[in-house]
């Protein structure tokens, strides 16, 4: 009969009338954000960057330059390379964070920011001396050492270097006297979890 | 002289022109005249720019938003920032445009809501004139609404604009008759057009006489005000904005006022025709007009919020195979009844009721069960290969 299906599609309608609005107010009001958002803003600690340029060559679009010069050290002993150029383009990056995962010094992390619109193109793109004297803010994405310490990237002041912990090698079978820190959820060496 | 003289605007008017200015008789009586016009068409599209917003809001409550609230307290300004958005907006005239219809369309579209004002009584004793065909007064003036839609879709030049005013002109030629039927049933249970004499008649409200004729005319009003589910000649998915397409600036603000004022015309003849114009206790009677007037465009609002647009044809065949018969049935029986009982006292008046809500539970579901909406979509039908055209 006709009518019937009109009434009760008016009824749902109603019942979003009495309920409270969904709509987030965004400047004034804010979504909670995981702690494992992918976001702009690099973390990039010069301390504990050797340089090697991992991170560019995982980069599936190639858009981080990084160029190094040997600084007169010697690297067997320990001396690094300072680099002179780190250029990375966030208007074509895809926050995959591949750049991140291959980092083998825990140097780089992702960012927590979203907010870093630009009116020029040329201008998203983020170089050394900006990723030097920026706060750091690091996302916990591929980092557990920061999510075991529940680690918020959207509050608390910046997070230096030296607080960023780091996490340990894998544990290998070949290695069994390396175990697990504690609080690992990685298995031990007879493949069972702890 | 004319109804004017029982205007309070008017007389005051009159006689302050009349008193201090001590003028020929016929400046105070123009002065008062143009009192009372402007008090009319002001106060009508101040109420016409209140629903604008009052919709936007309504509407995104509806669908659990929260809708304009940025300017001013609840966004209430939102209607004037518009306003001054479109007046500096680039007046774009197309160069395939006949450019005199093109700018004529919005005064034509605006032109004859102002002009049924004058016979509708915003309450007590305060109506431009009691004009005694005034029912068939207000059909003909919205009637002309259609030609400013096809004028517009014709003189924009765009092929979008035009069959969207063809679609326009054929809905709303085919919703007339049953809104007129409607509005039939009314004057044949009032026994006049006046719609003083009207809202007199009605010692119970018409809706509940006549349930049949009121919501033949909310659909068949819905239909001639191009709103959903029967906005098919703005169909945004399909036709751009339909014959709004080319305009820009003040022309489009012109049309979408008119839009929005012709709804509040329709709630103001629906709160006249159906719900006892002002007539109610304690509050003041332009108040109960007031809410009557908007309680029909919350409706409206809330119908527009849900249902979803249909097909051309089918809005066609809804029309003519189900609304036309049923109207007709509508004006049988209260012709019927207004030959039993001519003047009705009021027992008989609710044994009318009870046989006209009888009446419309009966033939709304037999009804249905004859008219299809057009071809059910079927799934997964093919043309055979022989019919196909290369």
């Amino acid at each position: 009969m006709y009518g019937i299906g009109i009434l009760k599609g008016l009824m749902v309608t109603a019942k979003n009338l009495v309920r409270k609005p969904v709509t987030i107010q965004y400047p004034e009001e804010r979504v909670p954000q995981a702690s494992r958002f992918r976001g702009q803003e690099f973390v990039w600690y010069v301390d504990r960057c050797t340089g090697c340029a991992s991170c560019a060559k995982f980069c599936p679009l190639g858009i981080i330059r990084i160029e190094t010069d040997p600084n007169g050290g010697n690297e067997q002993d320990g001396g690094t390379y300072r680099v002179d150029v780190f250029d990375i383009d966030q208007g074509r990056c895809m926050y995959c964070g591949m750049c991140v995962e291959a980092c083998p010094y825990d140097a780089l992390h992702m960012g927590s920011n979203f907010e870093a619109a630009q009116y020029r193109r040329q201008d998203l793109v983020i170089n050394v001396e900006v990723l030097k004297a920026r706060e750091k803010h690091p996302s916990t994405w591929y980092r557990p050492q920061l999510e075991r310490e529940k680690f918020d990237p959207f509050e608390g002041e910046s997070k230096e270097w030296q607080d960023a912990g780091r996490e340990k090698p894998f544990w290998h079978p070949q290695r069994p006297e390396m175990l697990p820190d504690e609080g690992d959820t990685r298995p031990t060496a007879d493949g069972e979890y702890k | 002289m004319s109804p004017l003289k029982d205007n309070s605007i008017f007389s005051w008017t009159y006689e302050l022109v009349a008193d201090t200015l001590g003028g020929p008789e016929w400046l105070a009586y123009g002065l008062g005249a143009l009192a009372v016009i402007m008090v009319v068409v002001n106060g009508f599209l101040l109420i016409g720019t209140i629903f604008t917003w009052m919709e936007r809001k309504v509407v995104g409550r509806f669908q659990s938003r929260v809708g304009p609230n940025r300017v001013g307290p609840f966004g209430i300004l939102q209607a004037v920032a518009d306003a001054v958005k479109l007046l500096f907006q680039e007046d774009i005239v197309p160069r395939r445009a006949d450019r005199l219809l093109f700018n004529a369309a919005p005064i034509v579209m605006l032109a004859p809501s102002l002009l049924a004002l004058a016979v509708i009584p915003f309450g007590a004793g305060s109506y431009v004139a009691d004009l005694n065909i005034g029912v068939l007064y207000v059909v003909a003036m919205s009637g002309i609404a259609s030609l400013a839609v096809l004028i517009a879709g014709y003189a924009s030049g765009n092929k979008l604009a035009l069959l969207g005013s063809m679609r326009a002109v054929a809905m709303l030629l085919s919703y007339e008759i049953p809104l007129v039927m409607a509005l039939l049933g009314i004057t044949i249970l009032a026994g006049s057009m006046s719609m003083v004499d009207i809202i007199a008649a009605q010692s119970v409200p018409f809706v509940l006489v006549s349930p049949l004729g009121a919501l033949i005319f909310l659909i068949a009003m819905s239909a001639e005000l191009n709103r959903p589910p029967f906005d098919v000649t703005e169909a945004e998915s399909e036709l751009v904005a339909g014959y709004l397409t080319e305009y820009s600036g003040m022309k489009f603000g012109v049309f979408y006022l008119a839009e929005f004022s012709n709804v509040v015309l329709a709630g103001a003849l629906f709160a006249i025709l159906f719900l006892d114009g002002w007539e109610w206790a304690i509050l003041p009677s332009h108040l109960w007009f007031l809410i009557k007037v908007f309680g029909f465009l919350f409706v409206a609002s809330w119908v527009r919020a849900t249902l979803p647009r249909m097909r051309i044809d089918q809005i066609l065949t809804f029309a003519w195979k189900y609304l036309f018969p049923l109207s007709l049935v509508n004006v049988l029986a209260l012709a019927v009844e207004t030959i039993a009982w001519p003047d009705p006292s009021g027992l008989q008046l609710w044994i009318m009721v009870a046989i006209n809500w009888a009446i419309a539970a009966a033939a709304i579901p037999l009804l249905s069960l004859v008219v299809h909406l057009g071809e059910p979509a079927r799934a997964g039908r093919r043309i055979p290969l022989s019919e196909e055209v290369f």
